[in-house]
């Protein structure tokens, strides 16, 4: 009879949670898709268990988040360096404010234990304050005086190439999609993102702290979706300058090749995934990075002007 | 203005011995065709046959890559950089030693003026070896490993296809740079110019190059696609149109080929009111009229402001009407022939478009040859936006003159286009020309200048103009891998 009595207590008791709707992040705002459609999201390793309906982007999704990345290009890349820094930097901070979700998040999306996601929560942390580090040293570092032979003064500076289409890496769903994000946006290009297809959580709850941070609306746009659906309107985009395809390594249905290949029609930027020959790896986040994908979204511009008197 | 008149003042051609025929030169020596056919290249301002040129087929590129990977695996991997570098250097002294040989030759084949080829094409090719053959011993310094412990290596084989604008100066951007970083190379110069691409093969034999570090084959298209196309290559570098650049982009998706494309242009020369408008004309004179209008750089938009539009266009008119027209070799001639029969048509149709969309054409009066291809300096006013003549590169001595009130606006207009090479600003305010620097996109940006070239500024375009610099530092790095693997 105690037994019971205690039973009936504990189920008045236990509050039922208040589960979280996973939306796509475009110009600011978390939109469904316009397409309606949603998809299973499970965690990994045996349990398997259901976590969530993540929204299914449509490629109107994409284009609107090409739309929204092109809108806010300007003022992004016209902002200081200094600001930008900043900017990544609060992001750092904000994340390391929900430590605990990403955690949980990751876990659930990798299959690792809290400890080891608690470690690659503190890397993708740390990677924002080291990408935001490098917008104020980028120009110096890449770019200078070039003695021509002649009266001339005549620099070369770095600038951003504009709006970036990225495949996050398919199963690194947030230190993986922070390495790819970071040095996109650090020297002032706008990225469209396509979430890991099926460890998107913790992608969708990075554009959570990022409509909370400093980041100006459209700077970082993020979809989750089938990354073979979506990955060609992107590739094939008139409006994208740049595509990485870092997140094509283990993706359902998808060959690279195809998406380097529509790039070709507006002479895209190609960063393409790691790997040998046509194969692609997904490579070991976990490392310091150096400025490959950097300068993989930057252009060189060379400006001249006599000297006289 | 009245056009001063000169006595003809004829280069002489005696410095140049052009041979009745030419094989490919494969592996340090001229060889014969093992599956190919030829062609025969023309003087463009008399259509004389200059000499019958071997046309590459697929077993002759086969043989060239494979020379070039012999050489590559051999004496030149194993090569330190300072004797690597010491080959360079000797190169730029033949080729300065050479120089008028070279100059004469480019001009018979290419039809520019000898006043440029002589003062530019020339002396700029000799300055690119001799500024990459500094290199080659100090790539570790070059800032291109970041914090990688990696020293900047060679990626190997590289295909290289060029233009026949700038004939030899585009195989001394391509070929430098991939020496000094340790590559060895096939080049194809273009179909209507390879004199001077098969006269450097001699000069690598006369420095004693390594056989096989430098091949030169011969052809038209499909020549340089099957070199682009072979498996053998590890980097491609390609000067050229748009369109075959998107068709070499296409090509090597889905593999681990390196490109670098350097492809057309419409760049705005803008001009506001305060410039000083007698040096803006010059400008733009320069901008479109040097080597008849055959640069990816050139200024083909010209961008006036309107309160002084009219003025500039006087001006300008008045300017043209002493340009010298005629004999290359003649070295008071300004303007030279037109490459080819294709180009003159190309000039020509766009041209026809361009006062059927209703533009108001204006071409200099002057004589033209009777045989050759022939253009007059020509420019067309009332041209808007849409038009085909403000959008297309046209790559001829066609100037299409469009209008702005506002900064904002001639930033707006200039941008407006697919490519992104380069751009020119005329105004004495300098936190103006800082500001429009900033907002143009295009890879290169002369202020109060035009066309300016120099081994230590790194060229190349923005959008659909290409991607990867050439010269300067940022160059190297198109020919180096600093990673652990490739």
């Amino acid at each position: 009879m105690s037994t019971t009595v205690t039973g009936r207590r504990a189920a008045a008791d236990r509050r039922i949670e208040v589960r979280k709707t996973y939306k796509l992040y475009i110009g600011g705002t978390f939109p469904r898709s316009e397409s309606g459609r949603t998809y299973e999201i499970h965690a990994a390793g045996p349990s398997g268990r259901f976590l969530a309906n993540a929204a299914m982007g449509s490629r109107k999704d994409a284009r609107d988040a090409v739309v929204a990345a092109r809108g806010v290009l300007g003022k992004w890349a016209a902002a200081t360096a200094y600001n930008r820094g900043q900017v990544l930097y609060r992001v750092a901070e904000l994340m390391e404010g929900r430590r605990a979700q990403f955690v949980a998040e990751v876990a659930a999306a990798e299959g690792l234990t809290p400890a080891r996601a608690g470690k690659v929560v503190s890397q993708a942390i740390d990677r924002w304050v080291w990408y935001a580090g490098w917008s104020d040293k980028l120009a110096q570092v890449l770019g200078g005086v070039n003695p021509v032979a002649g009266p001339f003064f005549n620099i070369s500076a770095p600038e951003p190439t504009g709006v970036v289409a990225a495949l996050a890496p398919q199963r690194s769903s947030l230190l993986g999609l922070v390495s790819v994000l970071a040095p996109i946006v650090v020297s002032g290009n706008t990225a469209v993102v396509l979430t890991s297809e099926h460890r998107p959580l913790p992608a969708v709850t990075l554009s959570e702290v990022l409509a909370t941070s400093d980041v100006p609306a459209g700077v970082i746009n993020v979809i989750s979706g089938r990354t073979a659906e979506l990955a060609p309107w992107l590739a094939a985009h008139q409006d994208v300058n740049a595509i990485d395809l870092a997140g094509a390594a283990d993706a359902d249905n998808l060959s690279w090749a195809e998406l380097e290949r529509a790039s070709a029609d507006n002479l895209k930027r190609v960063l393409r995934p790691a790997g040998d020959d046509t194969g692609s790896v997904e490579p070991d986040w976990s490392r310091t990075p150096d400025l490959t994908r950097i300068k993989a979204c930057l252009e060189t511009k060379t400006v001249w002007h006599p000297k006289g008197h | 203005m009245a056009k001063f008149e000169y006595a003809p003042a004829l280069e002489s051609r005696t410095v140049v011995t052009i041979r009745p025929s030419y094989g490919l030169f494969i592996g340090g020596e001229f060889v014969e065709s093992t599956d190919g056919s030829s062609f025969k290249t023309i003087n463009p301002s008399s259509e004389e046959v200059l000499a019958e040129v071997t046309e590459a087929g697929v077993a002759d590129v086969e043989l060239a890559v494979r020379a070039a990977r012999t050489a590559f695996d051999g004496p030149w991997g194993r090569l330190p950089g300072a004797e690597r570098g010491k080959y360079l250097f000797r190169i730029a002294r033949i080729l300065a030693e050479r120089a008028r040989e070279f100059a004469v030759l480019e001009t018979l084949d290419n039809g520019k003026p000898i006043k440029e080829s002589r003062d530019v094409d020339i002396p700029l090719a000799a300055a690119h070896f001799f500024y990459h053959a500094g290199w080659a011993d100090k790539l570790e310094h070059a800032g291109l490993s970041g914090a990688s412990t990696h020293p900047p290596r060679p990626l190997g084989v590289v295909g290289q296809v060029i233009p026949w604008n700038f004939p030899l100066l585009m195989l001394s951007w391509k070929i430098a740079p991939a020496l000094a970083t340790g590559n060895t190379v096939v080049l194809k110069p273009a179909e209507t110019t390879p004199l001077t691409a098969l006269l450097f093969a001699e000069v690598c034999q006369q420095a004693d190059l390594p056989a096989g570090v430098v091949n030169i084959i011969t052809g038209a298209g499909d020549t340089g696609r099957h070199l682009v196309e072979h498996p053998g290559v590890d980097k491609v570098a390609f000067t050229g149109s748009t369109q075959v650049g998107k068709s070499i982009a296409r090509s090597i998706a889905g593999t681990r080929k390196r490109a670098t494309l350097e492809l057309g242009g419409k760049a705005a020369n803008i001009v506001f009111d305060d410039a000083a408008i007698d040096e803006a004309v010059e400008g733009i004179v320069n901008g479109i009229f040097f080597n008849q209008g055959h640069v990816c750089c050139a200024g083909s938009r010209l961008l006036v402001q309107e309160n002084v539009a009219d003025d500039v266009i006087m001006r300008l008119k008045g300017r043209l009407q002493t340009l010298r027209v005629g004999d290359p070799l003649d070295k008071n001639t300004d303007v030279g022939a037109i490459n080819s029969a294709t180009q003159l048509a190309r000039i020509s149709e766009l041209t026809e478009i361009g006062q059927a969309e209703g533009a108001t054409r204006w071409s200099a009066p002057c004589a033209l040859p009777e045989r050759g291809f022939w253009y007059a300096p020509t420019v067309f006013t009332n041209v808007s936006q849409s038009h085909r003549i403000a959008q297309e590169e046209i790559f001829g001595p066609v100037l299409s003159v469009l209008t702005f009130r506002t900064p904002q606006e001639a930033v707006a207009k200039a941008n407006n286009t697919r490519y992104g090479l380069s751009a020119g600003i005329w105004t004495e305010k300098g936190s103006r020309i800082l500001w429009m620097a900033d907002q143009l996109r295009a890879g290169v940006v002369w202020a109060n200048t035009f066309n300016r070239f120099d081994p230590t500024s790194p060229f190349g375009g923005y959008k659909e103009s290409g991607y990867g610099r050439e010269g300067g530092r940022h160059g190297l790095s198109a020919y180096v891998t600093t990673g652990a693997t490739r």
